[in-house]
């Protein structure tokens, strides 16, 4: 026991000295650039969150690994910004996005996957078609043009910060929509009835389906909103960047990413691994901008060889 | 990890009762149960003769076919298609022997095979790559050796990190450092050369055979993929395939009967990651190039598409599937616009996944079974992760269903 204590306390030093070396030779030498770093590595983090929120709580229910949660996001995107487009509100947009992709989700659920339960491989197979249709529907119509929001001009300006001075609003936005979206599911999850039934059904779906719950309804429910909220962050993502096709892909691995980093169907944890992710993918753009990649994968990699079910996973397999 | 452990392992009443499945018509796919109800060899040599002795027939015909086939077919069929298919069916043979008969379905194996044509670009010869990337021209018998030992090194390193997590992660898992590794090749300049990678990576010409020509590098395509195929089927009879198929179907119970599970899951890989990257290496010669493009998701779902395509029960699978894959990629162009042939792939691909799980092959058995008079239901693969047991894959309860 003292063994492997001293282990952890061996392996936390030597990550955490250079680490804390790291960040006071880049406050001496740029503070400027550290703050602002540090800002947008919160604010990715925001969206990472958003969209991987989504993610595990599916996959924390249905053991549904949803290879098609990137499509979701650039669904949503695609479709919020349709609507944002014709009525020129921004708001709605972002309602539509998490609308459509709920639909999307929802259908998904009710036509294909109800009927596959606990073939969990050929889940994510099916999942994996349907984002390779998706993504090919989604060219196909759209084309491969990069499309931008036009957001509120109340939320698109900038924000005078110390150290960094201007910064835009928008970032700090989308990291208001993530703490509320996130207090939100807590919320959800934590005070209402669906959401006990949800949180029962991740401890043990026979049993929740023994207690006279209507299992199918809440999988529905849950695939739901776990889509809508890719959906919504797509609309918020696509504001703060662009939409175009390959968006899919980059919002699926950091789903990923911060999923098995936070632990698998657990959104605390998806809070945790997206603040791990979004801080490493943009102190690595800042500061060794062609290893970034390098620094999410250490990531991943540690946590994989020292807590393969991740920071706050549990196992359940 | 002997045939004797083996077999005693088989022997024993829990172990019969793991194989209790519905009896099978004589002519369905061979299997594992029935090669293990066989009288099993005693030693690699005598291994060695029961695997000559079960080349058949049909497997005469097939070889007689295909090294026939340059001789009939244009250079485009020889080269584009089959050249091509056989390249592309030894990658997706990793992967049908790693989700098939290891139970990990690994998304990373173009990766590693991307890998290993990357360092047949950058030890061996290849053009000067944007952003000062430059290749160290060595020839081609030192650059092949090290390319495949390097990428087979990523590969182990790729199979430890994902063993330590079971079943569905390792799907997440592998996506996840296949992307990462596209990511890395496509940021990297120094090395890796950017976005537009390493040009004319050209296979060597020996004894005045050039090997970039249609008819050698079919020959030379055929020749690994042949030999990759009878290595695995040669491994799946073997101990350590035997061991690792045990495993497959219920690593709990293989790890009491003293079977390291991490290890041979760790060696799956390695050994998949040879046949990936000896597979990566002709597709790097068949491209000419090799680029960020080559090793993307679209690439890497691929292979997973290929393997699913042919199905994943018999290591000849990969080849059918990848021989039908080729060929929609190539014909896809004259039935509908060749932007959407991810949609007709992927519409392909899904109604196999929902209509016939095993896939190609598994639709031949079906048919094979309902066309004999006292057809026998076919064995359906059953796609839950980790043992194929009847009851709902469930552990999380202590435990106490997991060896039911």
């Amino acid at each position: 026991m003292t063994g492997t204590r001293l282990r952890t306390w061996l392996w936390l030093a030597v990550i955490a000295v250079p680490l804390a070396v790291f960040v006071v030779w880049a406050n001496v030498t740029n503070s400027r650039q550290f703050v602002s770093t540090l800002l947008n590595g919160v604010t990715l983090a925001a969206l990472y969150f958003l969209v991987a929120s989504g993610f595990t709580l599916v996959f924390g229910l249905m053991r549904n690994v949803n290879l098609a949660h990137g499509s979701l996001y650039l669904f949503g995107a695609y479709m919020g910004w349709v609507v944002g487009d014709a009525t020129d509100n921004w708001f709605l947009a972002l309602a539509v996005g998490f609308a459509s992709a709920a639909l999307v989700g929802f259908l998904m659920q009710v036509s294909i996957f109800r009927f596959m339960q606990g073939q969990e491989l050929r889940q994510t197979m099916v999942t994996i078609g349907l984002a390779i249709v998706l993504a090919d529907l989604m060219l196909w119509w759209f084309g491969g043009e990069i499309y931008s929001f036009d957001p509120p001009r109340a939320i698109f300006k900038s924000l005078t910060i110390p150290i960094v001075n201007k910064y835009p609003t928008y970032r700090i936005v989308v990291l208001g929509i993530a703490i509320v979206i996130g207090l939100l599911l807590w919320w959800f999850l934590n005070r209402t009835k669906v959401g006990m039934m949800i949180r029962a059904g991740v401890d043990d779906r026979q049993m929740l389906a023994a207690s006279g719950v209507n299992v199918q309804r809440v999988f529905a429910i849950t695939f739901a909103i776990g889509a809508g909220l890719a959906g919504l962050a797509g609309v918020i993502g696509g504001t703060a960047l662009s939409i175009s096709p390959g968006e899919d892909t980059r919002y699926l691995m950091a789903s990923l990413v911060v999923v098995i980093v936070g632990g698998m169907g657990s959104i605390p944890g998806a809070a945790v691994g997206a603040l791990l992710i979004g801080l490493a993918e943009q102190f690595g753009l800042s500061y060794a901008p062609t290893y970034g990649v390098v620094f999410t994968f250490l990531i991943m990699v540690l946590v994989l060889a020292f807590r393969p079910t991740g920071i706050l996973g549990r196992r359940t397999v | 990890m002997s045939a004797a452990q083996w077999r005693r392992a088989m022997n024993t009443g829990a172990g019969r009762n793991a194989w209790s499945r519905p009896p099978r018509a004589p002519a369905a796919p061979r299997s594992v149960a029935t090669s293990v109800s066989r009288q099993p060899a005693n030693n690699a040599g005598a291994l060695f003769v029961d695997a000559v002795r079960s080349i058949g027939g049909r497997h005469v015909v097939v070889v007689l076919a295909v090294l026939i086939y340059p001789w009939v077919a244009s250079p485009f069929f020889t080269y584009q298609i089959g050249g091509q298919a056989m390249a592309l069916g030894l990658i997706a043979l990793s992967l049908t022997f790693l989700g098939g008969y290891g139970g990990m379905v690994s998304l990373a194996q173009m990766s590693i095979a991307g890998l290993a044509g990357y360092m047949v670009a950058i030890v061996g010869v290849a053009g000067e790559a944007q952003g000062g990337a430059s290749s160290l021209g060595w020839p081609w018998w030192i650059a092949v050796p090290i390319a495949i030992a390097i990428a087979t090194l990523f590969a182990t390193f790729a199979g430890w990190l994902s063993v330590r997590t079971e079943g569905i992660y390792t799907i997440m898992i592998t996506l996840a450092i296949g992307v990462s590794f596209f990511y890395l090749v496509q940021q990297n300049y120094s090395i890796f050369g950017g976005h537009e990678g390493f040009n004319q990576v050209h296979a060597p010409v020996v004894l005045d055979i050039d090997f970039n020509k249609a008819v050698p590098y079919y020959y030379l395509a055929l020749f690994w993929a042949l030999a990759g195929y009878f290595f695995i089927k040669y491994l799946l009879r073997a101990p350590f395939g035997m061991a690792l198929q045990g495993v497959r179907e219920n690593a709990r119970r293989m790890n009491t009967l003293g079977f390291d599970v991490t290890a041979h899951r760790i060696a799956a890989y390695a050994v998949a990651g040879v046949l990936a990257a000896i597979g990566g290496v002709l597709m790097a010669w068949y491209n000419g190039r090799i680029s960020p493009g080559s090793v993307g998701t679209g690439p890497m779902l691929d292979i997973l598409i290929i393997a699913v395509l042919g199905g994943m029960r018999h290591p000849i699978g990969p080849f059918i599937g990848a021989i039908l894959f080729v060929l929609v990629q190539n014909f896809a162009i004259d039935v509908i616009a060749r932007e959407r042939f991810n949609l007709v792939i992927g519409l392909v691909f899904l109604s196999i996944v929902l209509f016939s799980p095993d896939g190609l092959l598994g639709l031949w058995g079906y048919v094979r079974t309902r066309l004999m008079p006292r057809g026998v239901q076919p064995n359906r693969m059953s796609w839950r992760v980790g043992p194929t047991r009847r009851v709902p894959a469930r552990t999380d309860n202590g435990g106490v269903l997991a060896d039911r």
